[in-house]
């Protein structure tokens, strides 16, 4: 269910958030979380004396690996299909998913297991291969809990993090059985039990899966080389073991030489995870090992976003989950809110820019931020995601009441004068201003706050009447 | 020094007495301060609710009114950042060469930007003018209560004000400060987020209200009004007893004038 | 039109006019050790394994052998998977019941699955973040051999152990399978604790051998 067409037709962000800042179970899952995470990514941030300089470096590569992006994907192509790899280019969701299914057909396999893929997830692949007959197997813990759940993920790095260990237990009872091997009898919550649960249930999948399925967190331009960080082993079980193995990787991936990892390596773990490292990270280079490679290069809105001067630098965006979890807004409301599966600060740009701003949805999200720009500062490459939600604002849909408003106000406050007559009518009648109850959009604001009382003379007025001897 | 005072809209309206504490204040570090009667907005409420055009059109006017002044004093480091961070970042929007997001610094050679670059520098916010400008971080303030303070976004991660107020705090005689947990996280106001997201927004403010109480404190200060009119909106709606003062209006209290 | 060209069409008018960034230029970070960071190197190697919670033992050379066979035997690990090439010095000490499976003909994923452990040597350790990188190369055997085993016991020679990542990177060959090991497979999917030890070898055990004496 964690497919894009899923999101179609979800009302708009602040619905959306109503519903779960009223849910109490998922505020303390998401409070605890966001916390943890918080606390140890800064802690591994600290001990870098030269974050703020790999930072700039990041920014830099990413911003390079852009500017020149057709280049380096044909370099890319061009190491990739000399080490034995095939690389298939994708305009579109619909054809990526077109590609993966006639790959897998090929084979003779109805069965595929993927590793955590955020791409796959955008393109609604296991939507997809359900319809043609193929079943896809989630192997990451979180993504395991989120399909037997048939759910969707809420966060980018923990995409069950909206469950506890008790609702994880009782999904594992209920629905690993109409996957294959059953939750052990008597299964309790413990974390480490309930891992356990899961190594078992998917032990023998491993071993007979002849088909991978994954994405990429990199790909090395200069020498076709692909990258995947992962902590589990699910991911090395996927691009290991099958006999045919295939990735779908964005366009925006790429770096461009090989040393570039020295600094990717370092933002991405502790800006993610919070560790110096995560446990495991796969390189290989075409073909490996006796394996059939295939690399399918996905656009799917992303030379739109590179269009955008403003925009664009939300493609530097290394899916590390930062900004989700420093996000107050995010911290309260989760990911199922942002209609998308990129949620957080970054969804809240990156969606509008790949879907448009159709939806009410969509035009909602660059207003899902209270511009605080926490997300900005520890954004390992960068990324000033005020500066661009600001920008998608200027570009969303108005409503007519708040058009009428801006513009009132902006006509009022074109003109001292103009000003100063608004403020002395408002003076003389401040009286009647509730202090409670405000009419209109206002009832928004003194649903939960009192209104400060209007005083007797503006400022300006104070200063002419004691300053200049009143008036001009 | 000619120091030009820049009031901002919501504090001219809605608390002229930040605005006269700021006058005081500045007398009497010596200052002369003048109030340029044309001003009347940053243009922020515009351009971060996405009326750019009306934004632009405002901070045409900011820089017509504040271009002559050697510093211009903003007590908002809301309005300060505005003028001074977003400024330059809608004058490379619209900049002949448009360098967008691959270049490290927004080029622009637009008239605006060059007038962009030529007045932004000078706008402080004023705890920033006080210790940058003025080298004061002892302003002879008197004020003996139990007070918290909030950093507030803008001042913190838009301008980078570190802990000047707080240093300005702590010279106040008879003033006991005491920290407020979780100070750097956002207040939940966002200008018309507040509105537009308005569950959202009072979520945040729980906490922050929260917090705020475990201090003890009597009075929550801060260096913007938007933010204190939102938490203390809400402090007052819960009867929490804990009032909200300006930082400017702390610092403008002597003994001689208690 | 073909998708590809298509695609690579629509960066390039994307892209047009936008300025170019000098990425050298940016490479401030460090790139070797700062000046007496040298000399902890290997103690903090062992120090950030640690703190992945994998067992680590630090021995001279010569005690390697001796080490190796405590471990196997404290797991009471009878049968072995040994990739070609591994030092045969280092298993100078196991009992002789010690069933050494070989990777030749390769192993089927059952076999490895059968198997109490297997031990390797690497291409490479890092300090500063605890990292064990496996090339392929003689004595570490293609990437199944250290994955599917429950348990991984991992040889690490002291001059393999650069300070960092870059160190790390200018030293590897990127053509080769790399595999890069920090700990014990982990997870935090749940509630944000950490569990060591889910699909990957649930215990990793590395002996950092130091030559000469200690």
């Amino acid at each position: 269910m964690s497919g894009s067409g899923t999101f179609l037709g979800m009302p708009s962000f602040p619905e959306n958030a109503e519903k779960a800042l009223q849910d109490s179970q998922l505020r303390f899952n998401l409070r605890k979380a966001t916390h943890t995470i918080r606390g140890k990514r800064a802690a591994v941030v600290e001990e870098l004396p030269d974050w703020q300089e790999l930072r700039a470096a990041g920014k830099a590569i990413k911003d390079d690996a852009l500017r020149n992006l057709d280049r380096y994907l044909l370099q890319a192509e061009e190491a990739i299909t000399k080490a034995g790899g095939h690389v298939h280019w994708a305009s579109d969701a619909a054809e990526a998913n077109e590609i993966v299914t006639g790959l897998i057909r090929a084979t003779g396999e109805t069965r595929v297991m993927k590793v955590k893929s955020m791409a796959t997830q955008e393109i609604g692949l296991n939507e997809a291969l359900e319809r043609e007959g193929i079943t896809a197997y989630e192997t990451d813990l979180a993504e395991l809990i989120v399909q037997l759940g048939d759910d969707w993920p809420s966060h980018i790095l923990v995409p069950a993090i909206h469950r506890n260990r008790s609702e994880i237990r009782e999904i594992f009872t209920e629905h690993m059985a109409e996957w294959g091997r059953p939750a052990p009898e008597g299964l309790s919550d413990d974390p480490r039990t309930l891992a356990d649960a899961a190594r078992l249930h998917l032990r023998e999948r491993f071993l007979s899966t002849k088909v991978g399925v994954s994405g990429a967190n990199f790909l090395i331009a200069e020498t076709g080389t692909l990258v995947v960080l992962e902590s589990e082993g699910n991911g090395r079980m996927c691009l290991t073991l099958p006999e045919t193995l295939i990735s779908v990787v964005g366009i925006e991936k790429v770096l461009p030489t090989w040393r570039d990892l020295e600094v990717f390596l370092q933002l991405l773990p502790r800006s993610s995870t919070g560790e110096r490292m995560n446990p495991y990270t796969s390189m290989w280079t075409g073909a490996t090992e006796g394996q059939e490679f295939h690399l399918v290069l996905l656009d799917n809105g992303r030379t739109k976003v590179l269009a955008d001067e403003i925009g664009r630098q939300a493609l530097r965006c290394i899916r590390c989950s930062a900004c989700l979890n420093v996000c107050p807004v995010y911290e309260r409301v989760g990911g199922h809110a942002y209609g998308s599966v990129y949620p957080g600060p970054i969804g809240a740009i990156l969606t509008p820019q790949l879907r448009g701003m159709a939806s009410e949805l969509d035009a909602s999200l660059p207003y899902a931020s209270s511009l605080c720009g926490a997300c900005y500062d520890v954004c390992p490459v960068a990324i000033d995601i005020p500066e661009v939600l600001v920008h998608l604002r200027s570009k969303a849909p108005h409503a007519p009441a708040e058009r009428l408003g801006l513009t009132a106000a902006g006509w009022v406050l074109d003109k001292p004068v103009r000003l100063e007559r608004a403020q002395r009518l408002a003076t003389r009648f401040r009286g009647l201003v509730p202090k409670r109850r405000l009419p209109g959009p206002g009832a928004a604001w003194t649903a939960t706050r009192d209104v400060p009382a209007v005083p007797e003379e503006s400022f300006r007025d104070w200063w002419q009447r004691t300053e200049e001897g009143g008036g001009r | 020094m000619r120091v030009a005072l820049f009031i901002t809209c919501v504090n001219d309206t809605l608390f002229p007495d930040t605005g006269k504490a700021v006058v005081t204040l500045l007398r009497r570090l010596g200052c002369e301060v003048e109030f340029p009667t044309a001003q009347t907005c940053c243009g922020q409420m515009h351009v971060n609710t996405g009326y750019r055009d009306e934004g632009v059109r405002l901070a045409r006017h900011f820089l017509d009114v504040f271009g002559g002044y050697d510093a211009v004093v903003a007590p908002s480091g809301s309005c300060a950042a505005m003028v001074r961070e977003q400024y330059p970042k809608l004058a490379a929007g619209m900049g002949a060469t448009r360098a967008g997001a691959f270049a490290s610094v927004h080029q622009g050679r637009s008239p605006f930007a060059q007038e962009v670059a030529e007045v932004t520098p000078k706008v402080y916010d004023l705890s920033e003018f006080l210790v940058d400008v003025l080298g004061v971080t002892d302003v002879g303030a008197y004020f003996p209560h139990r007070v918290t303070y909030h950093p507030t976004c803008h001042s913190l991660r838009g301008l980078k004000v570190g802990d000047r107020p707080v240093t300005l705090l702590r010279n106040v005689r008879g003033l006991e400060l005491v920290p407020l947990p979780a100070a750097d996280e956002c207040c939940g106001f966002g200008g018309t987020f507040a509105v537009k997201n308005a569950g959202v927004s009072a979520a945040m403010c729980a906490d922050k209200v929260a917090n705020v109480m475990t201090t003890g404190a009597e009075v929550l200060c801060a260096a913007d009004n938007s933010c204190l009119m939102h938490i203390g909106g809400t402090l007052s709606r819960q009867r929490a007893g804990v009032r909200v003062m300006h930082l400017a209006e702390i610092l403008a209290r002597t003994e001689a004038a208690r | 039109m073909s998708s590809r060209d298509l695609i690579l069409a629509r960066i390039r008018s994307a892209v047009a006019g936008a300025p170019q960034t000098d990425v050298e230029e940016a490479r401030g970070y460090r790139t070797s050790p700062a000046p007496g960071e040298e000399s902890g190197r290997v103690e903090l190697f062992a120090e950030r394994v640690r703190d992945y919670r994998a067992i680590v033992h630090v021995v001279p050379e010569e005690e390697v052998a001796d080490t190796v066979a405590r471990a196997l035997s404290g797991r009471n690990a009878g049968r072995l998977v040994i990739p070609d090439g591994l030092p045969e010095e280092w298993l100078g000490a196991v009992p002789a019941t010690l069933e050494r499976l070989r990777d030749d003909p390769p192993l089927a994923a059952a076999d490895l699955d059968a198997a109490d452990g297997v031990i390797t040597g690497c291409a490479a350790g890092i300090a500063e973040t605890g990292t064990i990188v496996l090339s392929a190369g003689p004595g570490q055997g293609r990437r199944a051999l250290t994955l599917v085993p429950d348990y991984h016991l991992c040889v690490v020679r002291a001059d393999q152990v650069v300070p960092g990542v870059p160190e790390a990177i200018s030293r590897l060959d990127p053509v080769r399978p790399l595999t890069w090991i920090s700990g014990p497979s982990a997870t935090s999917d749940i509630e944000l604790n950490r569990v060591e030890g889910v699909h990957g070898p649930r215990t990793l055990e590395v002996v950092i051998a130091i030559s000469g004496p200690r």
